[in-house]
């Protein structure tokens, strides 16, 4: 996990596959919302290297249990390790690009 | 109860299936409604939930979800099989569902607004997959601990309620008892208005008890009072002790003491079935032996025995009896008797009480022996023993239990034994030591025999290698006598009682004696006399011979003369 992170720090956007999971409980303007914003942040700071899973809990509530989901809407940072959890609308980007370890990439 | 009230929708309850709690809520928790329980850390939230749900799947058929923030489902499992639940059984079956909802602060980030509809998923899905009736929500104010947004979590512990109820589910919602208000730490009682019960974990005299108290119940009379409970391998057990009536089967059927005389001085037959038995007495008065006869002819008969001993090890109480002629060992080993022995600066008065109520539920014994109740004086108040002695006997009268407790008497006076317990109890057996002539002798007297008449002698309380045996106290010419003077004066007694018959017999000689001479002398006297008299007739009749001599010869006189005729 040292290693990891160390990595991380010296090649912050380096070749790391990004995998982000956004668990919804049907199409709420709250979730609609969430899903823009994480597109839009996606796209500026992870272009070409991530990929975004939409899980509708109402179509499967059974998986809810797995990410220990709670809140609605909850954005699950599964890759790169450690999984990073920003629950909220993401309406605030500095906060996700701070809960998505991406912020201090950035410098 | 006036029928106006019968008439009335009354509040529909669940049963939680819970020894006791069912009966101070007067039928159980409010159906289809939350009920918070809270309490302090190690109160008992949790396993009263679990049981809760438990029972209700086990007992009457109604599948439950509990939902955990605290402890994991491995950890649930394994801390509820130690109240004999098979909760993985229960989960097989889909009897149970367990959902484990973990909140990690530290990878959490917060942005914007959101809700728990994550939460009421989950909730949802738990409670359509096994079907559930019943919900526990254990602790659900670890939100306020996971989450930074309070403002959302109220308006969504709000919804939640809502929906509980709207769902029908019978709602237990666990809270953490704050310090500083008394009350939940963050508030719960705002949303979980219908029924709250608290639970306590007290310290007193450095043995903790654990108590229950029905905060508020709307809409259905509960008992307000504080309820003592236990947890042990059967679950939490509750004791409505004040819920308790004087109702109860009344037997006329006896049972023997196990001592023949003292059957004898119980009327003729022994105790009566079902009844409370005191036995006091000082030291070495012979309480315990009048226990171990009780048991072992009950044992003889084919009953079992439950004997707490709180004050000597049972392997002790056992050869202490062998050595009067008793041996309780065969019993112990067919499991026909049972001892229960703990140290009574163990556990609290209320504990007490509860192990002994709850052994005696496992064990559904016929004859229950305390020995001795005096040891629990110095673990409360006077009042709380007599309630306590007052509620072991209540509660085994309604069970047909007979019961014997002794207890040892500081002094002499009767009423000093009694200690205001006499009211509680049917037959009162009072040993006492009498000492006197360098010995002392115990005596028993019956001081009270509810339903039977009954012997008020005092008798010798006599006991040796063979057994134990009531003698009459010699009541001999100058007072009453027992122990060796008992056997000196019956000597002394039957001596006096020698020499009084033989100066009778020799006095009745004297007279027969008397008698004879006097016979005698009378026969002697007679004797004499006629002696006498017969020499007088003898003198009288030689007298006439000789007149009829002279008369003759004058004749023959004139015969010669002739003529002068």
């Amino acid at each position: 996990m040292v290693e990891l992170k160390s990595r991380r720090k010296s090649h912050p956007l380096s070749e790391e596959k990004w995998y982000l999971r956004l668990y919804v409980a049907g199409q709420t303007p709250k979730s609609l919302t969430a899903f823009a914003n994480l597109k839009q942040i996606c796209e500026e700071h992870l272009k070409g290297k991530y990929s975004i899973e939409i899980i509708d809990l109402l179509e499967n509530p059974k998986l809810a249990k797995g990410d220990q989901i709670l809140a609605i809407p909850t954005l699950v940072r599964r890759l790169p390790p450690p999984i990073k959890k920003i629950i909220g609308d993401l309406s605030n980007s500095e906060r996700v690009l701070v809960g998505l370890n991406l912020y201090s990439g950035k410098e | 109860m006036p029928p106006t009230i019968e008439k009335l929708p009354r509040l529909d309850k669940v049963l939680t299936g819970i020894t006791g709690l069912d009966d101070i809520t007067n039928g159980g928790l409010p159906k289809g409604r939350p009920t918070l329980i809270y309490g302090g850390a190690g109160s008992g939230k949790t396993l009263m939930g679990m049981e809760f749900l438990a029972r209700g799947a086990i007992q009457f058929g109604e599948p439950g979800v509990f939902m955990s923030f605290e402890e994991s489902e491995n950890e649930l499992i394994t801390n509820v099989a130690s109240l004999g639940f098979d909760l993985k059984q229960l989960i097989k079956s889909k009897k149970l569902f367990i959902d484990y909802v973990s909140i990690e602060r530290s990878e959490i980030e917060e942005t914007g607004d959101y809700n728990l509809d994550g939460l009421f998923v989950r909730l949802n899905n738990a409670i359509d997959t096994v079907k559930a009736k019943r919900v526990v929500l254990d602790t659900i104010e670890v939100l306020f601990a996971g989450l930074k947004n309070e403002a959302i979590i109220r308006a969504e512990l709000r919804r939640l309620f809502r929906w509980l109820k709207d769902r029908g589910v019978t709602t237990v919602v666990t809270g953490e008892r704050s310090s500083t208000t008394g009350m939940t730490r963050h508030g719960l009682e705002e949303y979980v208005s219908d029924c709250v019960i608290f639970l306590d974990n007290r310290i007193d005299d450095e043995l903790s008890t654990r108590r229950l108290r029905i905060m508020k119940y709307r809409g259905s009379s509960h008992s307000s009072n504080e309820f003592p409970f236990l947890i042990d391998s059967k679950g939490i057990s509750l004791l409505p002790v004040t819920t308790l009536k004087l109702e109860y089967p009344v037997s006329t059927e006896r049972i023997s003491s196990g001592i023949f005389k003292l059957d004898e001085m119980l009327g003729g037959k022994g105790y009566i079935r079902g009844t409370s038995v005191l036995v006091s007495g000082m030291v070495g008065t012979g309480k315990t032996t009048l226990a171990a006869h009780l048991v072992n002819s009950a044992c003889q008969r084919g009953e079992s025995c439950l004997y707490y001993a709180f004050e000597e090890a049972p392997e002790q109480i056992m050869r202490n009896m062998r050595s009067i002629g008793i041996d309780l060992e065969p019993w112990v080993k067919k499991g026909m008797l049972h001892f229960h022995a703990v140290r009574v600066s163990e556990q609290g008065l209320e504990k007490h009480l509860l192990t002994i109520l709850a052994t005696a539920e496992k064990f559904n014994p016929n004859i229950v022996i305390i020995d001795a109740l005096s040891d629990f004086v110095s673990l409360g108040p006077f009042n709380e023993v007599r309630q306590m002695a007052l509620r072991i006997v209540d509660f085994f009268k309604t069970k047909q239990v007979t019961t014997m407790f002794t207890s040892m008497s500081p002094g002499q006076n009767l009423e000093e034994t009694g200690v205001g317990l006499s009211s509680a109890f049917d037959t009162w057996i009072h040993l006492n030591n009498i000492q006197g002539n360098q010995e002392r002798n115990r005596t028993l007297v019956i001081v009270k025999s509810r339903g039977m008449a009954h012997s008020n002698q005092v008798r010798e309380f006599v006991m040796d290698s063979s057994g134990v045996d009531l003698v009459d106290i010699y009541a001999g010419q100058s007072g009453a006598f027992m122990g060796s003077a008992r056997v000196t004066q019956m000597a002394i007694d039957r001596a006096a009682d020698v020499a009084r018959a033989e100066s009778v017999t020799w006095r009745e000689r004297q007279i027969k004696e008397k008698r004879r001479a006097l016979e005698s002398r009378i026969a002697a006297l007679r004797a004499e006399t006629e002696a006498e008299i017969k020499e007088a007739e003898i003198i009288l009749s030689q007298e006439h011979a000789r007149d009829k001599t002279l008369i003759a010869n004058v004749r023959a006189q004139g015969k010669s003369r002739s003529a002068k005729r």
